[in-house]
């Protein structure tokens, strides 16, 4: 099953739309209800970074039966350091979007300890791609 | 304990999703940043926030919380009041702030 979400920046009013039908496409599958937790908590993050910080961006989702991969693919600023961009507490976010209550440095931590696979590349001024991949037939503890 | 049973204790105002109120509570989370909830309030939690913007909404309807709690009076935008009526998950006020309503809920929870 292939799906693909346009994102546009700063439209925080549609943010969490692509995580919330992947959720009832995966809640129809029959997932694990802690797997759909993961991977809702992952995409969640990964959309509110590309209309936080991105232009645009283009989320493809591929599910099957092993695996969900979530790829996310956006025009933006990029991101000069990956591991400082990784580490808990370190946010780049405009202030307004920190009094929304996001930029607490928390989205790309909380993306990696959901994820099975966690890949990410940047280019300062071009954009960022990050792929997530959760395996659907792992049994959760 | 159902939504309904917090708003009479608490003597909350219901504010929006009123559908929801039969939703069950097990347990709180307090927080405004919304990542943090994202990453660890649990289902059916009751969110005490002051953040009253339509992505209170997405995360609660994301994490299956059992309800959202509005500090010090804040009341929710227009646009949050209309995806909580939707989903069926409520919005309630008080005018307590957010230490003190926890504290409440929290003893609430722990007589359970």
């Amino acid at each position: 099953m292939h799906f693909e979400y346009k994102v546009q920046g700063g439209d925080f009013a549609r943010a969490g739309l692509a995580s919330s039908q992947v959720k009832k496409v995966l809640k129809q599958l029959n997932v694990d209800a802690k797997l759909i937790k993961r991977v809702v908590v992952a995409m969640y993050e990964a959309e509110v970074n590309v209309v936080a910080h991105a232009y645009q961006g283009t989320i493809n989702v591929d599910i099957d039966t092993e695996r969900i991969v979530m790829a996310f693919s956006d025009h933006g600023p990029g991101i000069p350091d990956i591991p400082l961009a990784m580490q808990r507490g370190y946010s780049t976010a405009s202030p307004v979007v920190r009094e929304m209550g996001f930029g607490a440095g928390m989205g790309l931590p909380n993306i990696q300890s959901n994820a099975d696979e966690f890949k990410i590349t940047s280019v300062v001024g071009k954009g960022t791609n990050l792929e997530i991949i959760v395996y659907l037939n792992v049994p959760q503890e | 304990m159902i939504v309904a049973d917090i708003v009479k204790a608490l003597n909350l105002e219901v504010l929006s999703g009123a559908k929801g109120l039969q939703r069950e509570v097990t347990s709180g989370y307090t927080s405004d940043l919304l990542s943090d909830v994202m990453g660890f309030a649990d289902a059916g939690a009751a969110w005490v926030t002051l953040q009253t913007h339509k992505n209170v909404m997405a995360v609660a309807s994301l994490k299956e919380l059992g309800a959202i709690i509005l500090v010090k009076g804040f009341k929710p935008e227009p646009d949050t009041i209309e995806q909580s009526d939707e989903e069926e998950i409520p919005i309630l006020g008080t005018e307590l702030s957010a230490f003190e309503i926890t504290g409440k809920l929290y003893n609430m929870l722990q007589q359970e």
